[in-house]
């Protein structure tokens, strides 16, 4: 097993308010897996994806990957963000070095460098800096950062919710190549029902205040699924209603909220 | 191109009018020098090497006062924006005394150092300092949280997060700082040249003014602000464009 994620709960303090954003949340991603988290925005899934990434602290439970404890960030899981964060005074090649340059000499880490950009289609875009590269190119860039350092796991934070709908159908296209050709055990976040049926071995709904899971959807067409959509409409209903039960109640919460004032 | 032309015409023009007029009205060089005056001030000087020599004298201070506002500025910037008690305590007097022109602390400095070369110095330091903390400090302090996230999951963290994705960050505030101290610097040289001994492009305006040569006077003014408009445009202008170009600032 890849990732275990064990009784994970998260408080926040907010102007003396406590406000629980994760209440135990327990989940196992086999190695070489495609989860995708889904759920309304509020739920905590991105601050799921953080505390996996080590970058948050969870307030109790814990992260396992590969068996070994999560206490903070490391290249064993690379981070894809929203933005793709990519560092505008380096060309896009040496943004691909970045995680290596530490480990390797120069030129191994180019080489290395020079495969995962062939691996997205932009080697031709080396020399480039990030800002003369569209927004669907630079995300393609992070994505090829975070696996030239090898990682164990995959984690996506709405990797592509900032793109418009022909770029992030074409980039789903090379993610799930991607997925194919490395094998990599993949954690997404999104909030997009078609991009989790899409792409997804499983997934997990979750719902909101408190975050917490509300239904795990195995997914089992082979791939691509183009010619499955029929199928796949059942299912996005299936869970669109499970949402829109979230999201009523949030919203009922808040008109009470409004009208107790 | 039109807009060099007309500025041609315009200079051109101004400077024959002033001309006109100053030998219309027979006006003395003493009290208003007419270009003629002032151009042949500026020749004599440079014939005779003085100017020169100020000019060596003023930039060399200038340099060795400004490279070491820049070290400072930088290490004081960083050293602020990394500790918040530091910046609560110290940091809280920068900004009054960036309120302060440096060269009010001449006195000080000519009892601490004597008149000389150093006070000087210090005068063209401390203008260039507070300023260059200043802006390196913000500069470190609005690096996005994303850069700093995203280098730590590739397993950089302290010197080598610092050294590769911090200060790289800040670099566009730094090179505002550094083009701002030297303008701070810059005036803080001449004001306390004027009040120093020579050479240097200060005590010669001083000198100048003693004797009444008031074409010399105005001459070295053009001088002062011809070298300031040059080193903005030439130097700092074009690192800062390149930066921001670089760094993705600009807008295409």
């Amino acid at each position: 097993m890849s990732v275990q994620i064990a009784h994970i709960s998260k408080t926040f303090q907010h102007h003396g308010v406590s406000q629980t954003v994760l209440d135990q949340i327990d989940l196992t991603v086999q190695k070489g897996e495609f989860v995708s988290i889904l759920g309304p925005s509020g739920c905590g899934k991105s601050t799921l994806l953080s505390i996996v990434a080590g970058l948050t602290a969870p307030t109790s439970g814990k992260v396992l990957v590969n068996g070994k404890e999560v206490k903070g960030p490391g290249s064993d899981r690379g981070v894809v963000f929203q933005q793709a964060a990519l560092f505008p005074w380096l060309t896009v090649e040496e943004n691909v070095m970045f995680p290596l340059k530490k480990k390797m000499p120069k030129e191994e880490a180019k080489k290395k460098a020079y495969e995962y950009l062939a691996m997205v289609q932009l080697s031709q875009y080396a020399k480039h800096s990030p800002h003369e590269l569209s927004g669907g190119m630079q995300q393609r860039v992070s994505i090829a950062r975070a696996l030239a350092m090898d990682p164990e796991v995959l984690l996506m934070d709405e990797p592509f919710g900032a793109l418009d709908e022909q770029t992030r159908s074409r980039l789903h296209e090379v993610l799930e190549k991607i997925w194919i050709d490395t094998k990599k055990t993949i954690l997404f976040v999104t909030h997009s029902i078609q991009e989790s049926l899409k792409l997804s071995d499983r997934i997990i709904v979750m719902g909101t205040r408190p975050g917490r899971i509300i239904d795990e959807i195995e997914v089992s067409f082979p791939r691509p699924r183009d010619e499955f959509r029929k199928q796949l409409a059942e299912y996005e209903e299936r869970i669109q209603k499970l949402l829109k039960s979230e999201i009523d109640k949030v919203v009922k919460e808040e008109e009470s909220y409004a009208a107790g004032r | 191109m039109q807009q060099v032309v007309k500025r041609i015409i315009f200079y051109a023009a101004a400077l024959g009018i002033w001309e006109a007029i100053v030998k219309l009205l027979n006006i003395k060089a003493v009290v208003f020098p007419a270009p003629s005056d002032i151009f042949q001030a500026l020749w004599n000087g440079f014939a005779d090497l003085t100017l020169v020599y100020d000019l060596l004298a003023s930039f060399q201070r200038l340099v060795i006062g400004l490279v070491i506002a820049l070290i400072l500025g930088t290490v004081l910037g960083v050293v602020f924006a990394k500790s918040k008690v530091i910046d609560d305590t110290i940091g809280s007097l920068i900004l009054p005394l960036q309120s302060v022109p440096s060269i009010v602390w001449l006195p000080l400095a000519i009892i601490w150092f004597g008149l000389n070369e150093k006070a000087i110095i210090f005068i063209v330091v401390l203008g260039g300092t507070l300023v260059m903390t200043l802006n390196m400090r913000t500069g470190i302090k609005s690096v996005p949280p994303i850069y700093t996230n995203a280098a730590r999951t590739m397993d950089y963290s302290g010197f080598s997060l610092f050294t590769h994705v911090i200060f790289p960050a800040a670099i566009p505030h730094a090179v505002t700082g550094a083009r701002l101290a030297w303008a701070f610097g810059w005036r803080g040289l001449m004001g306390s040249e004027l009040l120093s001994t020579g050479p240097g492009l200060g005590y010669t305006l001083k000198f100048a003014s003693d004797f009444g040569d008031m074409a010399l006077v105005m001459g070295i003014i053009f001088i002062i602000a011809l070298i300031g408009i040059l080193v903005d445009l030439v130097f700092f202008s074009r690192i800062e464009k390149k930066v921001m170009k670089k760094w993705g600032l600009l807008e295409q």
